[in-house]
């Protein structure tokens, strides 16, 4: 056989396993921890160490309701605040901004995600912290320390800006030119063609970068168990302190592990983490390829 | 030319960048007749056109000079309102862009944005403009359907009907029939034989054969300068500039 068609060929199937060998990946590491799982799920069963808000390793108690809703009230807190913002920031980018402050601002808010999150964890203490304690709580609440679901919250949705934005702006540019004058010479405004015809164009790309988000959002760790509490009980509002999944597990794993199961609970916690997101992205998959036929039906 | 015109270009010069696109413009555009600009490639055709509704404001680096008067208002004097000129102006550009809606969202577009909410106006404006572009049969069962399901040709005449549905007086056409197949092109360029009697149109064009059949009036622009302008046939079977012989040859292109 020819010599460049075998070589063609040979590289096309190195990269199927290549692709294969990290897809699979995913596989093992859910076996995996649902291998170091299974004497917590055999001791308690999963409905129990779902829905039950008590957290006692000491006495064998194991309910992860509290660490689940607090990584549900995290991230949604973070999306609320940063999607909003987010589109403004990239509609302002790629649709208003002269090309001399598109420049300036595109590496400003790159920079943000290269940024570690530790440091986005000391400011979120130093300065999100006090503000909510001081400032925002005294409105709603009593009595807050400042360490909440919501300093979480903001600190999240800080480090998913960069993601969101950028993502954004990259579907915002694919809108063609063509189209926006399409709008803009039937005597549109700016904002008209903005809301009507580019927004509804981009909206699959836009729900697209929100899942990404959310999805990294979800894991995050080091800055999230740094502001929001840690105290494993269900958050009733915004003010309350929260214990996501990923702060659990970091902030245990390592210790304590002459309690009885305990380690078994830790990994059930990264086996419940992992399933959430993996839900999350194959339910918004769904709705996503749903909207997407609806917008081309 | 006795008649009044309806855009009048006086002194206008357009710089892209470092690059001056259009030299010296000064043109006058009958009323109610189908004007057509020549010229190869890269002349400024196309920039000529997207002047007389001032699509390049939002374009950075353009610099634009002189004088463009419709119904004798300055459509670049400071204190002129783009939105008004450009309801003025129906845009047919060169591929057809279905704004991402149904059939009849598209043509109710613009008669919305322009303050039009009750229903039965905005149903007999689309039949009206549908039936204009001979697109009402072909759609009437399926207006609520995604204008993206159309072919492209039917897409353009869409797109026809949307820019007659805000009730402008000129009609842009920037190659128009470019990507269309010859029954649809035969189509578009019989709609515009017909709109000339409540329209001017203005079109751009690099087939000579479409500019003869259709125009009563031509344009030849070359490296940014109107050489010839006159009537189609003067122009296309008579002209009196060695470089519009040339072109209209097929000497240069």
């Amino acid at each position: 056989m020819n010599f460049r068609l075998l070589k063609d060929k040979i590289l096309s199937k190195l990269m199927l396993v290549f692709t294969l060998a990290s897809v699979s990946l995913l596989v093992i590491i859910g076996i995996g921890l649902y291998y170091k799982s299974i004497p917590i799920i055999h001791r308690l069963s999963w409905g129990e160490l779902i829905t039950s808000s008590i957290w006692k390793p000491l006495k064998g108690l194991f309910g992860f309701f509290p660490f689940i809703m607090g990584t549900l009230w995290v991230t949604a807190i973070a999306i609320i605040i940063a999607l909003p913002l987010c589109l403004l920031t990239a509609l302002y980018i790629v649709e208003y901004a002269p090309v001399r402050v598109k420049r300036i601002l595109t590496p400003f808010v790159n920079l943000l995600s290269g940024i570690p999150p530790v440091i986005f964890g000391v400011w979120g203490v130093l300065f999100i912290i006090p503000l909510i304690q001081i400032y925002i709580a005294p409105h709603f609440v009593e009595f807050s320390t400042g360490y909440s679901v919501l300093a979480g919250g903001i600190v999240l949705a800080v480090m998913i800006f960069p993601l969101i934005v950028s993502i954004i702006s990259e579907v915002l540019r694919t809108i063609p030119q063509e189209l926006k004058d399409a709008s803009l010479s039937l005597g549109a405004t700016k904002w008209e063609t903005i809301k009507k015809v580019i927004l509804r164009k981009a909206l699959p790309g836009i729900i697209a970068a929100a899942v990404l988000a959310i999805s990294r959002a979800f894991g995050e760790t080091i800055a999230v168990l740094m502001v929001c509490g840690n105290n494993a009980v269900v958050p009733h509002s915004v003010f309350d302190p929260g214990y996501p999944l990923p702060a659990l597990i970091a902030n245990n794993y390592g210790e304590m592990l002459s309690i009885p199961l305990y380690d078994s609970a830790l990994m059930f916690a990264a086996l419940l983490l992992f399933i959430i997101i993996l839900l999350f992205n194959i339910i918004s998959r769904v709705i996503l390829a749903r909207l997407e036929r609806k917008l081309a039906a | 030319m006795t008649q009044t015109p309806h855009i009048s270009v006086q002194h206008l010069n357009v710089h892209i960048g470092a690059q001056h696109i259009l030299k010296d413009i000064n043109i006058n555009i009958p009323d109610k007749k189908v004007t057509s600009i020549i010229g190869p490639s890269g002349c400024g055709k196309t920039t000529l056109l997207k002047s007389f509704n001032r699509l390049w404001d939002n374009t950075a680096d353009v610099k634009i000079t002189g004088k463009v008067l419709v119904d004798n208002e300055d459509i670049y004097a400071p204190n002129a309102e783009v939105t008004h000129i450009r309801k003025k102006m129906g845009l047919l550009s060169q591929r057809p862009y279905p704004l991402p809606m149904s059939i009849y969202d598209n043509v109710a577009y613009g008669p919305r944005i322009h303050g039009i909410r009750k229903k039965q106006v905005l149903d007999e404006l689309v039949e009206e403009q549908l039936k204009a572009t001979g697109l009402w049969n072909e759609v009437k069962d399926r207006l609520n359907a995604s204008a993206t399901r159309l072919s492209i040709g039917q897409q353009q005449r869409l797109c026809l009907a949307r820019g007659l549905a805000v009730g402008p007086e000129i009609i842009l056409g920037d190659e128009s029939t470019s990507a269309l197949d010859p029954v649809s092109t035969a189509i578009i360029e019989d709609l515009f034989i017909s709109l000339k009697e409540k329209y001017s149109i203005v079109l751009v064009t690099h087939i000579l054969r479409q500019a003869r059949r259709v125009s009563d009036y031509i344009i030849f622009v070359y490296m940014g300068k109107i050489i010839e302008f006159g009537p189609t046939e003067e122009v296309l079977l008579n002209p009196k500039e060695e470089l519009t012989k040339e072109y209209v040859k097929g000497y240069i292109s």
